[in-house]
């Protein structure tokens, strides 16, 4: 186990690496430059000339990349070019409510397409099957921010149930209750993508299993349908399942850009835009990194779940290493 | 990196099996067998339906619109009538007339962009598995590069940066989709070249372009042909996407999303719904028939499925 972690890691590192690199590359390309995205722009001229020199601004690119890196990793990620404030900071205040959003979609969109698909696999070619199945169509197929506006059109305009955007109330209360009624049509926008995605996934894994010997032989001893699909199949079907979580964190992010944008969620999503539109190109940057960060970590985690839930692989790691 | 994990477990399968060896068949026989079994999925018959339509209307748009999609008429904003179908938008223009040229516009993103980044992705793939080593180590680990940056944010990073426009939006998601491509066709070329007749053309001393590209390349063509399929239909919900938040197709130029952006307004959204809803109805249409036809084609091109 410890082998596989170590090596998951020492592939990550690589890939950490390149994408600071394809980082670096888009700051080049765009206006400005990326060493001079570091320094903060409020320092008088003659400090930010000496900032400057010292980080390298006239120095060739490779140097200017080290530069910029080992800022980075001291956690300097740079000013922003419209506040003037340090995108290090902006992200890690913006970053609670995009996460929250994320993660309950995440949640409540696999909670729905498990179940879902697993009956679905079980009744092949019931109502329940072609339900679920053009349902997970429509899921991915339905563009978000048009659901987005439908939803606000029907509960925010029409019946006047539901806010239309925002986190709280404008001198609301703040509370739970107030968030929470706030949160309903963004996670419902993005629940819908993830259900939809996974129901298909979910239920060709389990018609997979379904077919296997070893299920024929557990009904074969007699075992009831149910602890067949219960116990038998559905552990088996269910381990693909956690790559998923690793694959749906970018989408997640990218739906999070499209949604927070309409329902002026203030988190990292909305911050994306705003920076977009203002051409605010060191905190563009800054998110981009810190997005694909996540992502990485994110896709590293998942890999030592699917190792801890599948023990062929550990198994195969302690025999390699005994080899 | 999933891939990588699959061989660890032993279970070196591509996401979409494809059995190389299997499909012997006359080809009259097997043409037959694949419509026999694409049939049987209605709601593709249908999609192939919607998109053939949709596309006569977007090839034929300059004879069937009844006003110029771009010029003003003495109405605006005014609701669906016998004079404008579908009404007219807040500078007077017909909104049937930038429905139909809007479907040009979106049916060419989706199929310049899948083109592009299948070409990249299929090269790519089949270099990365045949040679495998540092080489297939190097293309991977740019493949998990480039699919670790959320792939919305960094097609909108980008296109901040090279500017929106038609062109440039196809360019973006051509040469940003190819990873998912490359990591498919390397999955199928790890099975293909430890066929027997992959091997055979090595001990005949075909040369390797001859072998990738004549013997492997074909028998990796359906997969790539499926994702294609549901490529083009991803391709037009990132445009549609992307020119809704203003970063994409830019107007007066007609786009499914960029129409749909001009509901952010709230006089818009409340009360001019034939502004909004046609051209996402266009978008649903469209997306779902496309995914139709795809799933009828991994069914129809499944050789595991005898049906």
């Amino acid at each position: 186990m410890f082998n596989y972690v170590m090596r998951r890691i020492l592939i990550a590192l690589p890939v950490l690496f390149g994408v600071t690199i394809i980082n670096f590359i888009i700051m080049r390309m765009a206006p400005g430059n990326p060493v001079d995205m570091l320094v903060n722009p409020k320092l008088p001229a003659a400090a930010l000339e000496a900032k400057k020199i010292e980080l390298g601004l006239n120095a060739p690119a490779y140097e200017q990349y080290w530069n910029w890196l080992t800022n980075v990793f001291q956690g300097n990620l740079g000013y922003s070019m419209i506040t003037y404030q340090s995108v290090g900071k902006m992200i890690g205040e913006h970053m609670g409510p995009t996460l929250l959003l994320m993660g309950i979609s995440l949640i409540l969109g696999i909670l729905i397409a498990i179940p879902l698909g697993v009956l679905s696999a079980t009744k092949q070619y019931s109502k329940l099957d072609y339900f679920a199945v053009t349902g997970s169509f429509l899921g991915i197929s339905i563009p978000n921010f048009f659901l987005a506006l439908g939803l606000i059109y029907v509960f925010s305009l029409h019946y006047k149930i539901l806010p239309s955007g925002g986190m709280t109330e404008l001198g609301g209360s703040g509370g739970f209750m107030d968030v929470l009624v706030h949160l309903i049509l963004p996670v419902i926008v993005l629940t819908a993508n993830v259900a939809g995605r996974n129901i298909r996934y979910v239920r060709s894994s389990m018609l997979e299993i379904m077919g296997q010997d070893y299920l024929r032989t557990a009904r074969a001893k007699g075992l009831r349908e149910f602890l067949v699909v219960n116990k038998h199949a559905m552990r088996n079907a269910l381990i693909p399942i956690v790559t998923v979580l690793g694959m749906e964190i970018p989408i997640l992010f990218g739906g999070a850009v499209v949604i927070e944008q309409i329902f002026s969620w203030p988190g990292i999503g909305q911050m994306t835009m705003s920076a977009i539109l203002s051409r605010d190109y060191s905190m563009i940057m800054g998110l981009n990194l810190v997005a694909a960060c996540i992502v990485i970590a994110a896709n590293l985690i998942t890999d030592i779940a699917y190792a801890l839930v599948d023990p062929r692989i550990k198994n195969s790691y302690q025999g390699a290493a005994a080899k | 990196m999933n891939l990588d994990k699959n061989s660890n477990a032993g279970q070196d399968e591509p996401l979409i099996e494809w059995d190389a060896g299997s499909s012997l068949e006359g080809e009259t026989s097997s043409s037959k067998l694949f419509i026999r079994r694409f049939k049987k999925h209605k709601l593709a018959v249908i999609g192939i339906f919607v998109i053939s339509i949709l596309a006569l209307c977007a090839l034929f748009a300059p004879w069937l619109v009844p006003y110029n999609p771009n010029t003003i008429t003495d109405s605006f904003s005014s609701a669906p009538s016998s004079q404008h179908l579908l009404g007219t938008d807040q500078i007077g223009r017909d909104q049937l007339s930038r429905l139909i040229y809007a479907a040009r516009i979106s049916l060419s993103v989706g199929i310049g962009a899948i083109l592009i980044s299948a070409v990249i992705g299929t090269i790519l793939g089949l270099v990365s598995g045949y040679y495998g080593g540092w080489i297939d180590s190097i293309i991977m680990r740019v493949t998990d590069v480039f699919m670790s940056f959320p792939y919305i944010m960094l097609i909108l990073v980008v296109a901040s940066i090279v500017g929106p426009g038609l062109t440039n939006i196809i360019l973006i998601l051509g040469f940003l989709g190819w990873p998912s491509v490359a990591r498919l066709v390397r999955g199928n070329v790890l099975s293909i070249k430890e066929t027997d007749y992959v091997k055979a053309s090595v001990v005949l001393g075909f040369r390797t372009p001859r072998i990738l590209f004549m013997h492997i390349l074909p028998n990796t063509i359906a997969p790539i042909l499926i994702y294609a399929t549901s490529g083009v239909a991803g391709a037009i919900l990132d445009e549609a996407a992307l020119s809704f938040l203003g970063l994409g197709v830019q107007p007066p130029t007609p786009s499914w999303g960029n129409m749909l952006a001009s509901a952010q307004s709230l006089t818009v959204l409340t009360s001019q719904p034939w502004l909004w809803v046609p051209p996402g109805v266009m978008i649903i249409l469209c997306v779902l028939s496309i995914n139709f036809i795809g799933d009828a084609l991994r069914d129809a091109l499944d050789p595991k499925n005898k049906k």
